[in-house]
Protein backbone atom coordinates (compact mmCIF):
# COMPACT_ATOMS: atom_id res chain seq x y z
CA UNK A 1 0.00 0.00 0.00
CA UNK A 2 1.44 3.33 -0.96
CA UNK A 3 0.43 6.71 0.32
CA UNK A 4 0.30 9.86 -1.77
CA UNK A 5 3.55 10.37 -3.55
CA UNK A 6 5.67 13.46 -3.43
CA UNK A 7 7.54 14.47 -6.52
CA UNK A 8 10.98 13.15 -7.27
CA UNK A 9 12.54 16.37 -8.50
CA UNK A 10 16.23 16.67 -7.68
CA UNK A 11 16.74 19.77 -5.54
CA UNK A 12 20.36 20.10 -6.59
CA UNK A 13 19.29 20.89 -10.10
CA UNK A 14 15.88 22.50 -9.67
CA UNK A 15 15.81 24.34 -6.35
CA UNK A 16 19.46 25.08 -5.77
CA UNK A 17 20.19 26.51 -9.18
CA UNK A 18 23.64 27.83 -9.80
CA UNK A 19 22.48 31.43 -9.49
CA UNK A 20 20.97 30.78 -6.07
CA UNK A 21 23.97 28.91 -4.72
CA UNK A 22 26.35 31.58 -6.03
CA UNK A 23 24.41 34.44 -4.50
CA UNK A 24 24.09 32.60 -1.21
CA UNK A 25 27.82 32.04 -1.14
CA UNK A 26 28.89 35.49 -2.37
CA UNK A 27 26.05 38.02 -2.30
CA UNK A 28 26.35 41.13 -4.50
CA UNK A 29 24.20 43.40 -2.37
CA UNK A 30 25.20 42.45 1.17
CA UNK A 31 25.70 45.14 3.76
CA UNK A 32 24.03 48.01 5.56
CA UNK A 33 23.58 51.46 4.03
CA UNK A 34 24.70 54.28 6.25
CA UNK A 35 23.04 56.66 6.17
CA UNK A 36 19.80 55.18 4.87
CA UNK A 37 16.32 56.53 4.20
CA UNK A 38 14.65 53.47 5.60
CA UNK A 39 15.52 50.19 7.24
CA UNK A 40 13.70 47.22 8.69
CA UNK A 41 14.25 43.68 9.90
CA UNK A 42 12.40 40.50 9.11
CA UNK A 43 12.51 37.56 11.52
CA UNK A 44 11.46 33.99 11.13
CA UNK A 45 11.10 32.64 14.65
CA UNK A 46 10.89 29.04 13.43
CA UNK A 47 14.41 28.93 12.13
CA UNK A 48 16.06 31.99 13.63
CA UNK A 49 16.61 33.56 10.22
CA UNK A 50 16.90 37.32 10.18
CA UNK A 51 17.16 39.79 7.33
CA UNK A 52 17.99 43.43 7.76
CA UNK A 53 17.20 45.60 4.74
CA UNK A 54 18.24 49.23 4.25
CA UNK A 55 17.22 51.47 1.35
CA UNK A 56 18.30 54.78 -0.04
CA UNK A 57 15.81 56.58 -2.26
CA UNK A 58 16.46 58.62 -5.40
CA UNK A 59 14.94 61.99 -6.25
CA UNK A 60 11.95 60.26 -7.86
CA UNK A 61 11.17 58.32 -4.65
CA UNK A 62 12.38 55.07 -6.20
CA UNK A 63 15.03 52.81 -4.71
CA UNK A 64 18.44 54.13 -5.60
CA UNK A 65 20.23 51.49 -3.57
CA UNK A 66 19.29 48.64 -1.32
CA UNK A 67 21.41 46.37 0.86
CA UNK A 68 20.63 43.37 3.01
CA UNK A 69 22.33 41.74 5.94
CA UNK A 70 21.08 38.17 6.10
CA UNK A 71 21.58 35.46 8.64
CA UNK A 72 19.79 32.60 7.04
CA UNK A 73 19.68 29.69 4.68
CA UNK A 74 20.80 29.69 1.06
CA UNK A 75 17.27 30.38 -0.18
CA UNK A 76 16.79 33.33 2.15
CA UNK A 77 20.20 34.86 1.44
CA UNK A 78 19.92 34.47 -2.34
CA UNK A 79 16.39 35.83 -2.29
CA UNK A 80 17.48 38.90 -0.34
CA UNK A 81 20.33 39.47 -2.74
CA UNK A 82 18.37 39.04 -5.96
CA UNK A 83 15.58 41.18 -4.48
CA UNK A 84 17.97 44.01 -3.65
CA UNK A 85 19.26 43.93 -7.20
CA UNK A 86 15.83 43.63 -8.82
CA UNK A 87 14.21 46.59 -7.06
CA UNK A 88 16.86 49.15 -7.90
CA UNK A 89 15.26 51.98 -9.82
CA UNK A 90 11.72 50.91 -8.89
CA UNK A 91 9.17 52.97 -7.01
CA UNK A 92 7.02 51.50 -4.31
CA UNK A 93 3.99 50.50 -6.47
CA UNK A 94 6.28 48.71 -8.91
CA UNK A 95 8.00 46.91 -6.01
CA UNK A 96 4.66 45.86 -4.53
CA UNK A 97 3.57 44.57 -7.91
CA UNK A 98 6.84 42.68 -8.38
CA UNK A 99 6.49 41.09 -4.96
CA UNK A 100 2.92 40.10 -5.78
CA UNK A 101 4.02 38.39 -8.97
CA UNK A 102 6.96 36.78 -7.18
CA UNK A 103 4.63 35.47 -4.47
CA UNK A 104 2.20 34.14 -7.09
CA UNK A 105 5.01 32.29 -8.80
CA UNK A 106 6.15 30.76 -5.50
CA UNK A 107 2.63 29.49 -4.89
CA UNK A 108 1.95 28.15 -8.36
CA UNK A 109 5.30 27.50 -9.93
CA UNK A 110 3.73 28.82 -13.13
CA UNK A 111 6.35 29.89 -15.54
CA UNK A 112 3.78 31.88 -17.53
CA UNK A 113 3.97 34.59 -14.92
CA UNK A 114 7.72 34.64 -14.67
CA UNK A 115 8.66 36.53 -17.84
CA UNK A 116 8.67 39.85 -16.08
CA UNK A 117 10.40 38.47 -13.01
CA UNK A 118 13.87 38.43 -14.46
CA UNK A 119 16.44 36.90 -12.11
CA UNK A 120 13.73 36.14 -9.57
CA UNK A 121 12.45 33.36 -11.83
CA UNK A 122 15.31 31.28 -10.41
CA UNK A 123 13.01 30.51 -7.47
CA UNK A 124 10.31 28.97 -9.64
CA UNK A 125 10.65 25.45 -8.25
CA UNK A 126 10.28 26.60 -4.67
CA UNK A 127 6.56 25.90 -4.94
CA UNK A 128 7.49 22.22 -4.66
CA UNK A 129 9.05 22.94 -1.28
CA UNK A 130 6.16 24.48 0.56
CA UNK A 131 7.85 24.69 3.94
CA UNK A 132 10.60 26.80 2.37
CA UNK A 133 8.51 29.52 0.69
CA UNK A 134 8.76 31.71 3.77
CA UNK A 135 12.56 31.64 3.39
CA UNK A 136 12.22 33.48 0.08
CA UNK A 137 9.53 35.96 1.13
CA UNK A 138 11.13 37.05 4.41
CA UNK A 139 13.46 39.62 2.77
CA UNK A 140 10.52 41.13 0.87
CA UNK A 141 8.49 41.79 3.98
CA UNK A 142 11.54 43.51 5.45
CA UNK A 143 11.99 45.58 2.27
CA UNK A 144 8.37 46.73 2.25
CA UNK A 145 8.71 47.74 5.91
CA UNK A 146 11.89 49.63 5.07
CA UNK A 147 10.06 51.43 2.22
CA UNK A 148 7.22 52.35 4.56
CA UNK A 149 9.69 53.77 6.99
CA UNK A 150 11.36 55.77 4.24
CA UNK A 151 8.00 57.15 3.10
CA UNK A 152 6.51 57.59 6.56
CA UNK A 153 6.10 60.71 8.67
CA UNK A 154 9.35 62.02 9.95
CA UNK A 155 11.13 60.14 7.22
CA UNK A 156 14.44 61.31 6.00
CA UNK A 157 17.93 60.06 5.92
CA UNK A 158 19.03 58.37 9.11
CA UNK A 159 22.14 56.83 10.42
CA UNK A 160 21.25 53.25 11.21
CA UNK B 1 22.51 12.75 -5.70
CA UNK B 2 20.79 10.15 -7.86
CA UNK B 3 23.19 7.33 -7.16
CA UNK B 4 21.84 7.37 -3.63
CA UNK B 5 18.75 5.55 -4.78
CA UNK B 6 20.95 2.54 -5.44
CA UNK B 7 21.42 2.04 -1.71
CA UNK B 8 18.78 -0.41 -0.66
CA UNK B 9 17.58 -0.60 2.87
CA UNK B 10 15.92 -3.97 2.82
CA UNK B 11 18.10 -7.02 3.33
CA UNK B 12 17.14 -10.64 3.79
CA UNK B 13 17.76 -12.46 7.04
CA UNK B 14 16.69 -9.76 9.43
CA UNK B 15 17.33 -10.35 13.08
CA UNK B 16 16.59 -8.63 16.35
CA UNK B 17 15.68 -5.00 16.01
CA UNK B 18 15.58 -5.09 12.23
CA UNK B 19 12.81 -7.64 12.35
CA UNK B 20 10.78 -5.18 14.45
CA UNK B 21 10.67 -2.81 11.49
CA UNK B 22 7.94 -5.01 10.06
CA UNK B 23 5.73 -3.92 12.95
CA UNK B 24 5.79 -0.32 11.65
CA UNK B 25 3.71 -0.19 8.47
CA UNK B 26 4.75 3.35 7.61
CA UNK B 27 8.39 2.36 7.21
CA UNK B 28 7.61 0.73 3.88
CA UNK B 29 6.51 4.06 2.41
CA UNK B 30 8.68 5.88 -0.07
CA UNK B 31 9.26 9.62 -0.08
CA UNK B 32 10.27 11.41 -3.28
CA UNK B 33 10.71 7.96 -4.79
CA UNK B 34 13.21 6.89 -2.11
CA UNK B 35 12.69 4.54 0.83
CA UNK B 36 11.71 6.53 3.91
CA UNK B 37 14.62 7.00 6.31
CA UNK B 38 12.94 8.43 9.36
CA UNK B 39 15.44 10.14 11.64
CA UNK B 40 13.00 12.44 13.41
CA UNK B 41 11.68 10.19 16.15
CA UNK B 42 12.51 12.70 18.88
CA UNK B 43 9.82 14.96 17.41
CA UNK B 44 7.33 12.12 17.24
CA UNK B 45 7.84 8.40 16.80
CA UNK B 46 6.18 6.09 14.29
CA UNK B 47 3.54 3.66 15.52
CA UNK B 48 3.64 -0.13 15.50
CA UNK B 49 0.66 -2.09 14.19
CA UNK B 50 -0.03 -3.17 17.77
CA UNK B 51 -0.87 0.44 18.68
CA UNK B 52 -2.81 1.10 15.50
CA UNK B 53 -4.84 -2.09 15.97
CA UNK B 54 -5.55 -1.48 19.65
CA UNK B 55 -7.02 1.90 18.77
CA UNK B 56 -9.03 0.80 15.78
CA UNK B 57 -10.24 -2.35 17.59
CA UNK B 58 -11.51 -0.12 20.37
CA UNK B 59 -13.54 1.93 17.93
CA UNK B 60 -14.71 -1.15 16.04
CA UNK B 61 -15.66 -3.41 18.87
CA UNK B 62 -15.62 -1.93 22.32
CA UNK B 63 -16.23 1.76 22.81
CA UNK B 64 -18.33 4.05 25.00
CA UNK B 65 -17.68 6.91 27.37
CA UNK B 66 -15.85 6.00 30.55
CA UNK B 67 -16.83 6.34 34.21
CA UNK B 68 -20.45 7.15 33.46
CA UNK B 69 -22.39 4.42 31.70
CA UNK B 70 -24.02 1.61 33.60
CA UNK B 71 -23.97 -0.50 30.50
CA UNK B 72 -21.64 -3.20 29.29
CA UNK B 73 -19.79 -1.13 26.69
CA UNK B 74 -19.03 1.66 29.13
CA UNK B 75 -17.88 -0.73 31.83
CA UNK B 76 -15.53 -2.58 29.46
CA UNK B 77 -14.15 0.67 28.04
CA UNK B 78 -13.62 2.02 31.55
CA UNK B 79 -11.71 -1.15 32.41
CA UNK B 80 -9.49 -0.75 29.37
CA UNK B 81 -8.88 2.94 30.04
CA UNK B 82 -8.17 2.45 33.74
CA UNK B 83 -6.00 -0.55 32.91
CA UNK B 84 -3.64 1.83 31.13
CA UNK B 85 -3.21 3.73 34.38
CA UNK B 86 -1.84 0.54 35.90
CA UNK B 87 0.50 0.09 32.95
CA UNK B 88 1.83 3.62 33.28
CA UNK B 89 2.28 3.15 37.03
CA UNK B 90 4.36 0.03 36.31
CA UNK B 91 6.31 1.81 33.56
CA UNK B 92 7.39 4.53 35.98
CA UNK B 93 7.41 2.29 39.07
CA UNK B 94 4.99 4.71 40.72
CA UNK B 95 3.91 3.65 44.20
CA UNK B 96 0.23 4.09 43.38
CA UNK B 97 -1.92 4.04 40.26
CA UNK B 98 -3.89 6.97 41.66
CA UNK B 99 -0.83 9.14 41.18
CA UNK B 100 -1.03 8.77 37.39
CA UNK B 101 -2.89 11.65 35.77
CA UNK B 102 -3.68 11.60 32.08
CA UNK B 103 -3.13 14.85 30.22
CA UNK B 104 -3.04 15.86 26.59
CA UNK B 105 0.74 15.70 26.29
CA UNK B 106 3.83 16.85 28.21
CA UNK B 107 2.85 20.43 27.61
CA UNK B 108 -0.54 19.79 29.20
CA UNK B 109 1.10 18.07 32.17
CA UNK B 110 3.53 20.92 32.80
CA UNK B 111 0.80 23.53 32.48
CA UNK B 112 -1.29 21.58 34.98
CA UNK B 113 1.64 21.52 37.37
CA UNK B 114 2.48 25.20 36.88
CA UNK B 115 -1.12 26.07 37.63
CA UNK B 116 -1.93 23.68 40.46
CA UNK B 117 1.42 23.15 42.16
CA UNK B 118 2.18 26.78 41.34
CA UNK B 119 -0.85 27.73 43.45
CA UNK B 120 0.81 26.14 46.49
CA UNK B 121 3.89 28.35 46.15
CA UNK B 122 4.06 31.64 47.98
CA UNK B 123 4.94 34.98 46.38
CA UNK B 124 8.70 35.37 46.49
CA UNK B 125 9.41 31.67 46.14
CA UNK B 126 11.30 30.51 43.06
CA UNK B 127 11.08 27.86 40.37
CA UNK B 128 14.39 26.70 38.88
CA UNK B 129 14.60 25.46 35.30
CA UNK B 130 17.67 25.03 33.09
CA UNK B 131 19.05 26.48 29.89
CA UNK B 132 18.31 23.27 28.02
CA UNK B 133 14.56 23.13 28.44
CA UNK B 134 12.00 22.71 25.72
CA UNK B 135 9.72 25.76 25.41
CA UNK B 136 7.00 23.70 27.09
CA UNK B 137 9.08 23.65 30.27
CA UNK B 138 9.82 27.37 30.10
CA UNK B 139 6.68 29.22 29.11
CA UNK B 140 4.27 27.79 31.73
CA UNK B 141 6.71 28.87 34.46
CA UNK B 142 7.05 32.35 32.96
CA UNK B 143 3.28 32.60 33.02
CA UNK B 144 3.31 31.54 36.68
CA UNK B 145 6.02 34.09 37.40
CA UNK B 146 4.01 36.90 35.85
CA UNK B 147 0.75 35.81 37.46
CA UNK B 148 1.89 34.92 40.96
CA UNK B 149 5.11 36.77 41.69
CA UNK B 150 7.23 33.65 41.55
CA UNK B 151 10.85 34.13 40.62
CA UNK B 152 12.13 32.11 37.67
CA UNK B 153 15.75 31.01 37.91
CA UNK B 154 17.71 29.36 35.14
CA UNK B 155 20.54 26.89 35.77
CA UNK B 156 23.36 27.03 33.28
CA UNK B 157 24.48 24.38 30.87
CA UNK B 158 28.21 23.66 30.46
CA UNK B 159 30.00 23.78 27.12
CA UNK B 160 29.79 19.99 27.04
CA UNK B 161 26.03 20.32 27.12
CA UNK B 162 25.55 19.08 30.68
CA UNK B 163 23.60 20.65 33.48
CA UNK B 164 25.93 22.82 35.59
CA UNK B 165 25.26 21.28 39.00
CA UNK B 166 27.40 23.82 40.82
CA UNK B 167 25.31 26.62 39.40
CA UNK B 168 22.13 24.74 40.25
CA UNK B 169 23.37 24.43 43.84
CA UNK B 170 24.01 28.19 43.92
CA UNK B 171 20.49 28.90 42.70
CA UNK B 172 19.09 26.69 45.47
CA UNK B 173 21.32 28.01 48.24
CA UNK B 174 18.95 30.63 49.65
CA UNK B 175 16.24 28.01 50.20
CA UNK B 176 13.61 30.01 48.35
CA UNK B 177 13.14 27.59 45.50
CA UNK B 178 9.97 25.56 45.79
CA UNK B 179 10.52 23.53 42.64
CA UNK B 180 13.25 22.44 40.30
CA UNK B 181 11.74 21.60 36.88
CA UNK B 182 14.32 20.21 34.46
CA UNK B 183 14.58 17.85 31.57
CA UNK B 184 15.57 14.23 32.12
CA UNK B 185 16.97 14.12 28.58
CA UNK B 186 17.56 17.03 26.23
CA UNK B 187 15.64 16.97 22.97
CA UNK B 188 18.48 18.95 21.35
CA UNK B 189 21.72 17.57 22.77
CA UNK B 190 20.65 14.10 23.82
CA UNK B 191 22.13 14.81 27.27
CA UNK B 192 20.70 12.61 30.02
CA UNK B 193 20.67 14.59 33.25
CA UNK B 194 21.75 13.03 36.58
CA UNK B 195 18.23 12.95 37.94
CA UNK B 196 18.89 11.21 41.25
CA UNK B 197 21.67 13.69 42.05
CA UNK B 198 19.45 16.61 41.12
CA UNK B 199 16.74 15.21 43.40
CA UNK B 200 19.18 15.04 46.33
CA UNK B 201 20.31 18.59 45.67
CA UNK B 202 16.77 19.93 45.36
CA UNK B 203 15.54 18.15 48.47
CA UNK B 204 18.53 19.27 50.52
CA UNK B 205 17.39 22.84 49.86
CA UNK B 206 13.70 22.24 50.45
CA UNK B 207 12.65 22.18 46.78
CA UNK B 208 10.61 19.55 44.95
CA UNK B 209 11.75 18.07 41.65
CA UNK B 210 9.82 17.74 38.39
CA UNK B 211 11.50 15.83 35.58
CA UNK B 212 10.46 16.36 31.96
CA UNK B 213 10.74 12.79 30.74
CA UNK B 214 9.40 13.43 27.22
CA UNK B 215 12.61 12.07 25.68
CA UNK B 216 14.02 9.98 28.51
CA UNK B 217 11.06 7.67 28.93
CA UNK B 218 11.54 6.47 25.37
CA UNK B 219 15.10 5.38 25.91
CA UNK B 220 15.51 4.39 29.53
CA UNK B 221 13.81 2.41 32.24
CA UNK B 222 12.45 5.10 34.55
CA UNK B 223 11.93 4.45 38.25
CA UNK B 224 10.52 7.52 39.91
CA UNK B 225 11.06 6.03 43.35
CA UNK B 226 14.71 5.20 42.74
CA UNK B 227 15.22 8.69 41.27
CA UNK B 228 13.35 10.15 44.25
CA UNK B 229 11.54 12.58 41.94
CA UNK B 230 8.36 14.36 43.03
CA UNK B 231 6.75 14.82 39.62
CA UNK B 232 7.43 13.19 36.26
CA UNK B 233 5.86 14.06 32.91
CA UNK B 234 5.94 12.46 29.49
CA UNK B 235 4.03 12.46 26.23
CA UNK B 236 2.61 9.40 24.47
CA UNK B 237 3.45 10.17 20.86
CA UNK B 238 7.21 9.97 21.35
CA UNK B 239 6.85 6.55 23.00
CA UNK B 240 5.43 4.96 19.83
CA UNK B 241 1.92 5.78 21.06
CA UNK B 242 -0.64 8.20 19.63
CA UNK B 243 -0.69 11.97 19.97
CA UNK B 244 -3.24 13.50 22.32
CA UNK B 245 -2.25 11.61 25.46
CA UNK B 246 0.36 12.46 28.07
CA UNK B 247 1.06 11.73 31.70
CA UNK B 248 1.74 13.59 34.91
CA UNK B 249 2.90 11.48 37.80
CA UNK B 250 3.09 13.13 41.21
CA UNK B 251 3.42 12.03 44.81
CA UNK B 252 0.05 11.62 46.51
CA UNK B 253 1.11 13.88 49.38
CA UNK B 254 1.75 16.71 46.90
CA UNK B 255 -1.16 16.10 44.54
CA UNK B 256 -3.52 16.24 47.49
CA UNK B 257 -2.45 19.76 48.38
CA UNK B 258 -2.99 21.02 44.83
CA UNK B 259 -6.18 22.69 43.63
CA UNK B 260 -7.71 21.36 40.38
CA UNK B 261 -6.63 22.77 37.04
CA UNK B 262 -9.63 22.44 34.74
CA UNK B 263 -13.17 22.22 36.09
CA UNK B 264 -15.95 20.13 34.63
CA UNK B 265 -17.34 16.63 34.53
CA UNK B 266 -15.43 13.69 36.01
CA UNK B 267 -13.36 15.83 38.39
CA UNK B 268 -16.05 16.41 41.02
CA UNK B 269 -17.87 14.29 43.54
CA UNK B 270 -20.88 16.56 44.11
CA UNK B 271 -21.94 19.77 42.42
CA UNK B 272 -24.42 22.39 43.53
CA UNK B 273 -24.57 26.01 42.51
CA UNK B 274 -23.12 26.96 45.87
CA UNK B 275 -20.14 24.69 45.79
CA UNK B 276 -18.62 21.59 44.28
CA UNK B 277 -16.54 18.93 45.94
CA UNK B 278 -13.52 17.62 44.17
CA UNK B 279 -13.23 14.01 43.22
CA UNK B 280 -10.49 11.82 44.64
CA UNK B 281 -7.15 11.44 42.90
CA UNK B 282 -6.49 11.03 40.06
CA UNK B 283 -9.88 12.14 38.70
CA UNK B 284 -9.65 15.54 40.35
CA UNK B 285 -7.17 16.46 37.64
CA UNK B 286 -8.97 14.83 34.72
CA UNK B 287 -11.89 17.06 33.81
CA UNK B 288 -14.16 16.07 30.95
CA UNK B 289 -14.18 13.03 28.71
CA UNK B 290 -10.57 11.94 28.50
CA UNK B 291 -8.63 10.81 25.44
CA UNK B 292 -10.03 7.30 25.77
CA UNK B 293 -8.83 5.83 22.49
CA UNK B 294 -5.46 7.51 22.76
CA UNK B 295 -4.97 6.20 26.30
CA UNK B 296 -5.68 2.68 25.07
CA UNK B 297 -3.16 3.24 22.27
CA UNK B 298 -0.61 4.38 24.86
CA UNK B 299 -1.26 1.19 26.81
CA UNK B 300 -0.48 -0.86 23.71
CA UNK B 301 2.70 1.16 23.15
CA UNK B 302 3.84 0.52 26.72
CA UNK B 303 3.17 -3.21 26.28
CA UNK B 304 5.18 -3.08 23.08
CA UNK B 305 8.32 -1.45 24.49
CA UNK B 306 8.18 -3.50 27.67
CA UNK B 307 8.02 -6.71 25.66
CA UNK B 308 11.30 -5.66 24.00
CA UNK B 309 12.73 -4.52 27.31
CA UNK B 310 14.50 -1.30 28.17
CA UNK B 311 17.87 -3.01 28.59
CA UNK B 312 17.74 -4.10 24.97
CA UNK B 313 16.36 -0.73 23.82
CA UNK B 314 19.10 1.15 25.60
CA UNK B 315 21.86 -1.09 24.29
CA UNK B 316 20.52 -0.80 20.74
CA UNK B 317 20.36 2.94 20.99
CA UNK B 318 23.86 3.23 22.48
CA UNK B 319 25.16 1.18 19.57
CA UNK B 320 23.38 3.37 16.99
CA UNK B 321 24.47 6.58 18.70
CA UNK B 322 28.13 5.56 18.86
CA UNK B 323 28.02 4.58 15.19
CA UNK B 324 26.32 7.84 14.22
CA UNK B 325 28.74 10.00 16.19
CA UNK B 326 31.69 8.28 14.55
CA UNK B 327 30.23 8.61 11.05
CA UNK B 328 29.09 12.22 11.45
CA UNK B 329 32.21 13.51 13.12
CA UNK B 330 34.25 12.15 10.24
CA UNK B 331 32.57 14.66 7.93
CA UNK B 332 34.69 17.74 7.34
CA UNK B 333 33.16 20.88 8.81
CA UNK B 334 30.46 19.00 10.69
CA UNK B 335 30.11 20.03 14.31
CA UNK B 336 28.10 17.94 16.78
CA UNK B 337 26.60 20.06 19.55
CA UNK B 338 27.31 18.88 23.08
CA UNK B 339 29.30 15.89 24.17
CA UNK B 340 27.74 14.85 27.42
CA UNK B 341 29.13 11.70 28.99
CA UNK B 342 25.63 10.29 29.37
CA UNK B 343 23.64 10.80 26.20
CA UNK B 344 20.89 9.24 24.15
CA UNK B 345 20.11 8.91 20.46
CA UNK B 346 19.50 12.54 19.61
CA UNK B 347 22.28 14.33 17.72
CA UNK B 348 22.21 18.00 16.72
CA UNK B 349 24.80 19.27 14.33
CA UNK B 350 25.82 22.11 12.09
CA UNK B 351 27.68 21.88 8.82
CA UNK B 352 30.03 24.58 7.67
CA UNK B 353 28.61 26.67 4.80
CA UNK B 354 25.31 24.80 4.83
CA UNK B 355 22.32 26.11 6.74
CA UNK B 356 20.22 23.58 8.66
CA UNK B 357 17.19 24.20 6.43
CA UNK B 358 19.14 23.62 3.27
CA UNK B 359 20.53 20.42 4.77
CA UNK B 360 17.05 19.24 5.73
CA UNK B 361 15.64 19.97 2.27
CA UNK B 362 18.42 18.11 0.50
CA UNK B 363 18.15 15.15 2.87
CA UNK B 364 14.38 15.10 2.48
CA UNK B 365 14.65 14.76 -1.27
CA UNK B 366 16.67 11.64 -0.59
CA UNK B 367 13.93 10.28 1.62
CA UNK B 368 15.76 11.18 4.84
CA UNK B 369 13.66 13.01 7.43
CA UNK B 370 15.54 15.11 9.99
CA UNK B 371 14.48 18.11 11.99
CA UNK B 372 15.97 21.55 11.39
CA UNK B 373 15.48 24.75 13.31
CA UNK B 374 15.58 25.73 16.94
CA UNK B 375 13.85 22.56 18.23
CA UNK B 376 11.53 24.56 20.48
CA UNK B 377 14.57 25.47 22.57
CA UNK B 378 15.48 29.00 21.54
CA UNK B 379 17.29 29.86 24.79
CA UNK B 380 19.53 26.81 24.42
CA UNK B 381 20.32 27.79 20.82
CA UNK B 382 21.37 31.21 22.06
CA UNK B 383 23.50 29.64 24.78
CA UNK B 384 25.24 27.48 22.19
CA UNK B 385 25.69 30.42 19.86
CA UNK B 386 23.77 28.95 16.94
CA UNK B 387 20.55 30.00 15.24
CA UNK B 388 19.47 26.62 14.11
CA UNK B 389 20.78 23.10 13.85
CA UNK B 390 19.89 19.95 12.02
CA UNK B 391 18.96 17.06 14.27
CA UNK B 392 18.96 13.34 13.63
CA UNK B 393 17.19 11.23 16.23
CA UNK B 394 16.74 7.50 16.41
CA UNK B 395 13.94 5.12 17.19
CA UNK B 396 13.98 1.42 17.90
CA UNK B 397 13.50 0.82 14.15
CA UNK B 398 16.55 2.86 13.11
CA UNK B 399 19.33 0.89 11.41
CA UNK B 400 23.03 1.50 10.96
CA UNK B 401 22.53 1.44 7.21
CA UNK B 402 20.15 4.36 7.54
CA UNK B 403 22.79 6.23 9.52
CA UNK B 404 25.35 5.40 6.84
CA UNK B 405 22.99 6.77 4.23
CA UNK B 406 22.62 9.95 6.27
CA UNK B 407 26.40 10.32 6.49
CA UNK B 408 26.92 9.68 2.78
CA UNK B 409 24.23 12.16 1.81
CA UNK B 410 25.60 14.77 4.21
CA UNK B 411 28.98 14.38 2.56
CA UNK B 412 27.33 15.24 -0.76
CA UNK B 413 25.57 18.21 0.81
CA UNK B 414 28.91 19.41 2.15
CA UNK B 415 30.54 19.19 -1.26
CA UNK B 416 27.58 20.94 -2.86
CA UNK B 417 27.79 23.97 -0.59
CA UNK B 418 31.58 23.98 -0.18
C1 LIG C 1 12.10 17.51 26.14
C2 LIG C 1 10.71 17.79 25.65
N1 LIG C 1 9.81 18.33 26.49
C3 LIG C 1 8.55 18.57 26.10
C4 LIG C 1 8.11 18.29 24.83
C5 LIG C 1 6.71 18.63 24.46
O1 LIG C 1 5.96 17.50 24.14
P1 LIG C 1 4.46 17.73 23.64
O2 LIG C 1 4.54 18.64 22.46
O3 LIG C 1 3.98 16.37 23.27
O4 LIG C 1 3.71 18.32 24.76
C6 LIG C 1 9.02 17.74 23.93
C7 LIG C 1 8.65 17.43 22.53
O5 LIG C 1 8.35 18.18 21.68
C8 LIG C 1 10.33 17.49 24.35
O6 LIG C 1 11.23 16.96 23.51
Amino acid sequence: MQGPQATTADPMSDLYQQLIVERARAPHRAGVLEPADGGAEGDNPFCGDRVQVTVRLGADGGVAESRHRTRGCAICTASADLMAESVEGLQRPAIASLYERFGAMLQSGESGTTDSLGLLAAFRSLHEYRSRIRCATLPWTALLDAMSEAAGPGSGRKDT
Amino acid sequence: MNEMSAVTLARPGLTGFEALRDDFPILSQTVHGKPLVFLDSAASAMKPAQVIDAMSDTMRTQYANVHRGLHWMSERTTDAYEGVRDKVARLLNAPSRDEIIFTQNSTGAINLLAHSFGATLARGQAVVISEMEHHSNIVPWQMLRDRAGIELRVARVTDAGELDLDHLAELLADGRAGLVAVTHMSNVLGTVTPAAGIARLAHAHGAKLMLDGSQAVVHRAVDVQALDADFYVFTGHKLYGPSGIGVLWGRTSLLETMPPFLGGGDMISTVSFEESRWAELPHRFEAGTPAIIEAIGLGAAIDYVQAIGFDALQAHEADLTAHALARLQAIEGLQVLGHAADRGGVISFTLENAHAHDIATLLDRNGIAVRAGNHCAEPLMRRLGVNSTARASFGLYTTKREIDLLAETLEQVRVFFA
